[in-house]
């Protein structure tokens, strides 16, 4: 396993994105007040709807609030709301998954059968269900939500490779020497789903991330909180882009977009370390395995 | 699966000479998808029992506050039915459990799903029958399109990984499919609708024309659709697309691809017949799922562009709090689901036998 992954371009890019993002959440709003001087709640009463300028870099919104204050603030929210609902599907995916396809029979078929139960249920109506009866929830809710109806495309993946892993002959010798299952599971299994826990986190952070904003987008989120997507929806409540209000609606979908590339980017690389038949897709690899290829076919075509 | 059945499996497909092996297999794939009907069976039984306990679960006593609601709307009494029907949907408080449960199945077996509080009296099966042909339309051809745009181009960039195609086109889609959907919808909206003028600004046609089959009533609803038919076709293809790449590179490496362009079949057969058609199998999965999220996807589109479907009839039940027309909607979503699925799960059986062993 001696594949640097810094040594790609793509992760490089998207672990500097994310670490910007994740800074900007920690920090951002002690920033923006103290360097920056700007409040994200506060009323311009002298700029309303007002475009981008030298006092508001990014303008202002219908309420004379600060775009770039909000955006930063927004950071926080909205990451919170990803790593929180990210490691809580990732947790339920591996407690479910992992389990069930090392342990086969009764147990696998229990837990197999409540994954595909997740699996198909629609989940976005049901939480509009929930969402109408429970009213006001703050971001830790959402985000559990998020976890809780999201885990079980993950638990699907972790059981297909843990079922794989646990029939390879290491696993099936030391099961047969006696060895506790509770051992087998944690110091030969696990290790081989690393990369799939980790590209599977990743995955869940832009899956959180945007299931906020579009929970958010749909009025179901906490009404105090400021997030990106919050942002959005109290754009379009307002018209925002029947109006040509671009500035207040543009950057906290980018900064979306952008987190949500960043973890994808990540993923590459990942994948590229769980998967080694990917990593032939490197240039250098494909041009020399083209030209063996033409070589092993020369003598047939000549 | 156990694993000795899984290590004797290949060894039985062996042995017997190839009529009996197939013959075999057609009976497994009939259990196998027998086991998923019950499969279906007990997840649609869930989702009704659901929606039974969840208002029961509340605080308060719901079907008392629709009543209520209902006789304010209405300005009259209810008549006894419409009672009988909400207090089998929303629980009476006096009642014995299980006598609710069996009333509220019985009410579902005959399409009964109560009455809307904001359209009173229209029974909630009436406001979801007129919803449905919309999003159908909409949402089902777009997820189609979408599958058939991104698995072809996946196909294209992941033969030739590596090359600039590969290189140039494969971020751009990372990136894409990262956008948040509703926010391309928003922008598309501003752009193509306010800016530019060329889409109306919401609908799913022209008010003004009678609702039939006629030419101009048509032409208005290709030219409402367009817009928000071709925001789902962007925000969705590009997830297709990374997925048919990687699954294709992971073949295309195969040695049966490099034994069939070494037998001099033509470059399309391989493509297509060798490398691709073994890489779709994980696509079809994934459609399946897509095709969960047709409606979650759906009520995001319908919601930007005020589409008359589904999405939004639920979105403006959960804004007035229309408890019927919201559970309403959720029975049928995830019915539909369901049978996509059931549906989904049978052509997998049919494309790859191998999962006939597995189940």
């Amino acid at each position: 396993m001696k594949y640097n992954i810094f040594g790609n371009g793509k992760v490089t890019f998207g672990v500097i994105v994310l670490g910007f993002f994740v800074l900007l959440a920690l920090f951002g709003p002690w920033f923006t007040s103290t360097v920056l001087g700007l409040d994200a709640r506060a009323n311009d009463i002298s700029a309303i709807s007002a475009p981008p300028s030298a006092e508001h870099p990014l303008g202002t919104t219908q309420f004379g609030q600060d775009v770039l204050a909000q955006v930063i603030e927004g950071a926080r929210g909205s990451m919170f709301v990803g790593f929180l609902g990210a490691i809580v599907g990732t947790v339920i995916s591996v407690l479910v998954g992992v389990p069930a396809g090392y342990f086969g029979g009764t147990t696998g078929n229990l837990l197999n059968f409540l994954t595909n139960l997740f699996l198909v249920m629609p989940v976005l109506p049901l939480i509009f269900v929930l969402a109408g009866y429970l009213q006001g929830t703050g971001l830790v809710m959402i985000a559990f939500i998020i976890g809780v109806f999201g885990w079980a495309g993950g638990a699907r993946t972790l059981r297909a490779q843990a079922m794989s892993v646990s029939n390879r002959d290491f696993v099936q010798v030391m099961r047969m020497l006696g060895e506790s299952n509770r051992r087998l599971i944690f110091t030969e299994v696990m290790p081989h789903l690393y990369g799939w826990i980790a590209s599977m986190f990743l995955g869940g952070l832009i899956g959180a991330v945007m299931a906020e904003a579009g929970l958010a987008f749909l009025g179901v989120s906490d009404s105090s909180a400021i997030s990106w997507g919050t942002m959005i929806q109290a754009a379009q409540q307002q018209s925002a882009v029947l109006r040509g209000l671009w500035w207040w609606f543009v950057p906290p979908g980018l900064c979306i977009a952008l987190v949500g590339t960043a973890a994808a980017l990540i993923n590459f690389g990942v994948d590229e370390l769980a998967n080694p038949k990917l990593r032939s897709a490197s240039r250098r690899v494909a041009k020399r395995t083209a030209a063996v290829r033409r070589a092993a076919l020369a003598p047939e075509g000549a | 699966m156990t694993t000795s059945t899984g290590a004797a499996a290949p060894a039985v497909a062996a042995s017997g000479p190839l009529e009996v092996t197939r013959r075999r297999r057609k009976r497994k794939s009939g259990r196998f998808l027998l086991r998923r009907l019950g499969f279906y069976l007990v997840a649609a039984w869930s989702a009704i029992t659901l929606n039974f306990v969840i208002p029961r679960l509340m605080p308060g006593d719901p079907s008392a506050a629709i009543i209520d609601q209902l006789e304010r709307v209405s300005g009259q009494s209810l008549p006894p039915a419409t009672l009988v029907s909400i207090q089998g949907l929303f629980g009476n408080p006096d009642d014995n459990l299980f006598e609710q449960y069996i009333a509220y199945l019985g009410q579902l077996a005959r399409f009964d799903l109560g009455v809307s509080i904001v359209n009173f009296p229209v029974p909630v099966a009436d406001l979801v029958a007129t919803g449905l042909p919309w999003t159908l339309l909409l949402v089902g051809t777009t997820t189609i399109v979408a599958f058939l745009l991104g698995t072809a181009l996946g196909v294209a960039a992941g033969w030739r990984a590596g090359t600039r195609f590969d290189a140039i086109v494969t971020p751009l889609t990372t990136f894409l499919s990262s956008v948040p959907y509703f926010w391309v919808a928003l922008l598309a909206l501003w752009a193509f609708g306010f800016l530019l003028g060329w889409f109306p600004l919401a609908g799913g046609y022209d008010p003004n024309l009678p609702i039939s089959f006629d030419p101009a009533f048509i032409a208005s609803v290709l030219q409402y659709g367009a817009l928000p038919a071709a925001t789902i076709v962007f925000s969705a293809f590009g997830g297709w697309m990374l997925g048919m790449r990687n699954m294709t590179v992971t073949t295309v490496g195969e040695d049966y691809v490099l034994l069939a362009q070494a037998k001099g079949l033509s470059p399309a057969r391989v493509r297509w017949r060798y490398a691709a058609r073994n890489a779709m199998l994980p696509q079809f999965t994934g459609f399946a799922m897509a095709l969960g999220g047709v409606v979650g996807g759906a009520l995001l589109t319908e919601i930007v562009f005020s589409y008359p479907g589904i999405g939004y009839l639920l979105f403006s039940a959960l804004q007035k709090r229309d408890y019927p027309v919201m559970q309403g909607v959720f029975l049928l979503v995830t019915f539909t689901v369901l049978i996509a699925n059931l549906i989904a799960d049978s052509v997998y059986v049919w494309l790859d036998p191998r999962v006939r062993e597995e189940g």
